[in-house]
């Protein structure tokens, strides 16, 4: 129950912090990624902000055992680079640059503009379904 | 000093991207896991078989509209801009949705917390999805789609 409490309130701080940032309004994303157009550097300023408590976070990490609602961390591998990952992100980085959208922002705008936010994450299901039944 | 970038939201996107970066520590030193949306939203769909607990997935993945409606509720309204047809929406979210399945990540995952890890598994991802990004929005503008 207390694990459930700290996920949902993570992630209501994660999806109000898209809201406020610009991060959540697709235009302004490829604003961001529109190099050759009016160029609008918001989208540096989310990233360098997200950096700065989490940078902060991991030197506390390797100072703990454990974390203080859980009974271990459980972090992926950080050294593998291989085809899958760099296919998957040259993918991905196409979808984000067409839609304005990555999987963060698309779920946060069932709230605030829910008709496309809501094809947008169906077809985001799909393309992870694809994903599952061809691997 | 933005005076050249007139439509730039410095200070909203510090501070939004302060509080990203808190919501991803508390995952981090609270339950000892990524906070990457891609992966949680897989696991809270039940599309994938490994990854945090479903709860604690759908719960996090909940959370993200409900903590968008608040703020857009405290603020008096927030206005996203989608592209004008369905089209790009289900191209991309197609792509989005296959490429962080096979990537092992998106924005989140990669982009906050591996960057800020120094992973070099994240930060090769990072720099290949926003070159892709950045590739992919020319070729759109190119094209006259933009």
């Amino acid at each position: 129950m207390k694990q459930l409490l700290v996920a949902l309130v993570a992630g209501a701080l994660f999806g109000s912090g898209l809201a406020f940032s610009g991060m959540a309004d697709p235009a302004r994303v490829q604003g961001f990624l529109d190099l050759f157009g009016q160029w609008d550097p918001t989208l540096a300023f989310v990233m360098g902000g997200a950096m700065i408590p989490m940078a902060l976070a991991w030197i506390i990490q390797r100072r703990l055992d454990q974390p203080f609602a859980d009974a271990h961390f459980s972090l992926p591998g950080t050294s593998l680079i291989d085809r899958k990952l760099t296919i998957g992100a040259v993918l991905f980085g196409a979808g984000w640059g067409i839609s304005g959208l990555c999987p963060g922002p698309g779920l946060a705008n069932l709230a605030l503009n829910p008709l496309p936010a809501l094809a947008f994450v169906g077809a985001l299901l799909v393309g992870m379904i694809a994903h599952r039944v061809t691997s | 000093m933005l005076a050249a970038f007139p439509h730039a939201m410095p200070v909203e996107g510090l501070l939004g991207g302060l509080m990203i970066g808190v919501a991803a520590a508390l995952m981090l030193l609270g339950l000892g896991r990524i906070a990457g949306v891609s992966g949680l939203a897989a696991r809270a769909t039940g599309i994938a078989d490994s990854g945090a607990p479903r709860g604690i997935a759908a719960a996090f993945v909940i959370g993200l509209p409900v903590g968008a409606f608040i703020l857009s509720w405290i603020t008096g309204g927030i206005v996203t801009r989608f592209p004008p047809s369905i089209l790009p929406l289900l191209i991309g979210g197609l792509l989005v949705g296959y490429g962080t399945r096979l990537g092992s990540g998106c924005t989140s995952g990669h982009g906050v917390c591996g960057m800020s890890r120094l992973s070099p598994r994240s930060l090769v991802a990072t720099a290949i999805f926003m070159a892709s990004g950045f590739a992919t929005v020319a070729l759109m503008r190119a094209g006259g789609l933009l």
